[in-house]
């Protein structure tokens, strides 16, 4: 499959895994942002291929995993309404709430869909004229463009059955967060390739330079993953601290202007409060003045559902780099993909369920196929 | 005055509640526009059940029920999907599907014309197979209770070879053979109910599978287990196998045949092909002395074409499945923990 057969093949990744084990001196600690990376990683298991002295650490860039509970329960509040159709990305089904998922929810008897696009959406808005259709609006900046895209077709269709709940975050301000923080174990990042072609990576400069660390953007098929860490190790081995662009096929360095245009006229920023990891200025979008008739936490009135996260969940050490999965004690227990306790093992981006789902297993090398038999 | 009956017509053009009633519209509904697409001697008898010959002590047993939307999708619908699925699960055991039973539970409303096409479809399925369908029963919902047609089938067969074929003969060192690319029947499927748009016509894998195996069985294919991959796709139907033979099983991922059209749509809505559904696809254990002779003769059947030999059973003790990619990375497969659902980004 073009653009994504070359990226897959095995010889390109055994070089460039053996070039990341020639230059490797010392131990390093990378941190993959973004969820999509995570699931590629652990598919992969290119940690396999890496040399022992790196470490791998998953960011918090999974928007399942990041929307809070206080969201989730509104949603749910919400999505209850006999007189409303939720509409929502699929993923954003099966995470728990306080009490129960969206999922619950239908099973019950709320019409809950699952769209492939917030248009969609708009869709159903504009056949269902006696229903009020409202869009589970979740996503850093790569779903923040299409969201937006779909509050402004609302608007000049006069669509007054249509609002949205918004969870959108911004990557930037959460890895500023994460360098800040004094227990920070995080050396370079492997930045989003996915949000910067939206954004582009000039918001990356001054944090390189700040926190003296690389930042390679970097995309999400086994080969861009490896060229990324060989660029990020390369810089650490050296001591430099730069932003490199590894995943140019599909990022410049201004982004795209268009779709930061179409964003900056539906929200503004706000500060955003990430689930198991908490308050971080600046870090998400809210509707602005011009379109807050469509913000659906005041048309149903369920700005004052306020709910805690439980304790026994470490997702925000998880997501911050500071644990990994394994090391919580409820992961593969109390906690699995069909009975997830917290968001990391629900999403398939989900560090947790990643790591359950692909990893742990023994080697085997008895009875290999014989080479004759194969094709 | 003018005085309008109340009783419908006898020309009903939808099902309505009156024909699961048991009374006269059940009979219309019978003789009219059910009996005639099935027309034998056990059927024609009209009782609750068959009385059927038999002389062997090789009976073998199955039931599947079949629910889904649309009705009618790229490669298949719901008729054939009840004859060739439970054709399917006795050809998994090694058994030739003589007769079948057919529940229908019909909604308040469905067009009689689409139940009469998915009833032909059933007829076309039976007679494509061998199948004999000799009983059945017919009852109604009401409107918004169903989702146009509910089907379920029993079926009984005769074991073919002289061997069982079950996951306990699964032996260490067994070849698996995959009877041809997967997921086709999930991702056209979900196109069709989501009226997602991709470029390729993609259609279901829907196909009966007992010509193959009859095949295989016939040609000397020493066979110790079969499995149709339905639902949960061939992910979840090898663990399942793995724990019942408690034995480890290895797969090359390069070996996994995959179309381009199923992959890209994987790729598009952030689903695994590994898991996503088929209705004509099996695996087979095999010990490697019978893996040439049956990859012979499965690529010179319709279903088989494609078949590749995808991985072997490892050793007794550690039920897991492991799939190697080319990367020579291992990485462990589990039970779908829940319906795949498409990812945000």
């Amino acid at each position: 499959m073009k653009y994504l057969d070359e990226y897959r093949q095995s010889d390109g990744i055994q070089k460039i895994a053996a070039e990341i084990h020639r230059i490797t001196t010392s131990p390093w600690t990378l941190m993959e942002v973004c969820g999509g990376q995570t699931h590629a990683i652990v598919r992969n298991r290119l940690d396999q291929l890496l040399p022992k002295e790196l470490e791998l650490v998953h960011g918090p860039g999974c928007p399942v995993c990041v929307t809070p509970l206080e969201m989730l329960d509104r949603a749910i509040a919400v999505a209850r309404l006999p007189e409303v159709i939720f509409c929502s990305f699929g993923d954003m089904l099966r995470v728990p709430g306080s009490e129960h998922d969206l999922l619950t929810v239908k099973a019950a008897g709320g019409d809950i869909r699952i769209v492939y696009s917030p248009l969609q959406a708009v869709q159903i808005a504009e056949q269902n004229p006696t229903k009020e259709i409202v869009f589970f609006a979740v996503g850093f900046e790569t779903t923040a463009a299409a969201n937006a895209m779909a509050a402004s077709l609302a608007k000049t269709k006069a669509l007054g059955n249509f609002s949205m709940l918004v969870s959108q975050f911004l990557v930037t301000p959460a890895i500023e967060s994460i360098c800040s923080a004094p227990d920070s174990r995080v050396q370079g990042f492997l930045a989003a390739g996915h949000v910067c072609s939206i954004t582009g990576y000039e918001r990356y400069l001054p944090l390189a330079e700040k926190y003296r660390i690389p930042i390679v953007i970097t995309g999400f098929e086994p080969l861009d993953i490896l060229e990324g860490i060989l660029m990020c190790v390369d810089q650490l081995e050296q001591g430099a601290c730069q932003v490199q662009n590894q995943y140019r096929r599909a990022v410049e360095r201004v982004g795209n202007r268009q779709a930061q245009d179409l964003i900056q006229s539906v929200f503004r920023i706000s500060t955003q409060h990430w689930r198991g990891v908490g308050s971080i200025p600046q870090s998400g979008l809210s509707f602005n003045d011009e379109f807050a008739s469509l913000d659906a936490t005041v048309k149903f009135d369920i700005n004052n559902i306020k709910t805690t996260e439980r304790h026994d969940c470490m997702s925000g050490d998880i997501m911050l780099g500071h644990k990994k999965p394994k090391d919580c004690p409820h992961f593969g227990k109390e906690c699995r993909p069909e009975q997830p306790l917290g968001a990391p093992m629900v999403s398939s981006e989900g560090a947790c369920s990643a790591y359950y789902r692909y990893s742990q297993q023994e080697r085997s090398n008895e009875h290999p196929v014989p080479a004759t038999l194969k094709n | 005055m003018n005085i309008q009956c109340p009783l419908p017509s006898r020309t009903e053009q939808t099902i309505k509640l009156g024909h699961g009633s048991g009374g006269e519209m059940t009979q219309h509904l019978l003789t009219n526009h059910i009996q005639p697409f099935f027309n034998n001697s056990w059927i024609s008898q009209a009782y609750d059940s068959a009385t059927l010959p038999w002389d062997s002590d090789r009976l073998v047993f199955t039931t599947d029920s079949f629910v889904i939307t649309p009705l009618f999708f790229p490669g298949g619908n719901i008729g054939e999907l009840a004859v060739y699925g439970t054709v399917n699960d006795l050809a998994m055991a090694g058994a030739e599907a003589k007769f079948l039973s057919c529940g229908l539970i019909l909604e308040e409303g469905l067009p009689m014309a689409t139940l009469e096409q998915v009833l032909a479809s059933m007829a076309e399925a039976a007679r494509k197979t061998g199948v004999e369908l000799v009983t059945g029963d017919t009852k109604v919902v009401e409107r918004g209770k169903g989702d146009g047609i509910y089907i379920n089938t029993s079926g009984v067969g005769v074991l073919q070879g002289n061997q069982p074929i079950n996951p306990s003969r699964i032996r260490s060192g067994d070849l698996i053979l995959l009877s041809g690319d997967i997921g086709r029947h999930g991702i056209s499927v979900m196109a069709n109910r989501k009226g997602l748009k991709f470029e390729s016509s993609l259609t279901s894998d829907c196909a009966p599978l007992n010509g193959a195996v009859a095949k295989l069985l016939r040609g000397g294919v020493e066979i110790h287990c079969l499995r149709d991959l339905t639902r949960g796709g061939l992910a979840t139907a090898l663990v399942e196998l793995a724990e019942s033979c408690n034995r480890g099983l290895v797969l090359e991922e390069s070996s996994i045949p995959v179309s381009e059209a199923v992959q890209g749509a994987c790729e598009i809505l952030g689903l695994d092909p590994l898991y996503v559904a088929n209705e004509g696809r099996f695996v087979a254990f095999i010990p490697e002395k019978s893996s040439r002779l049956a990859t012979s003769i499965l690529r010179n059947t319709e279903v088989g074409s494609s078949c590749e030999i995808i991985g072997h059973v490892g050793s007794e003790g550690h039920a897991q499945v492991i799939l190697r990619n080319d990367l020579g990375c291992d990485r462990l497969l589990q039970r779908l923990p829940g319906e795949q659902l498409p990812r945000i980004c």
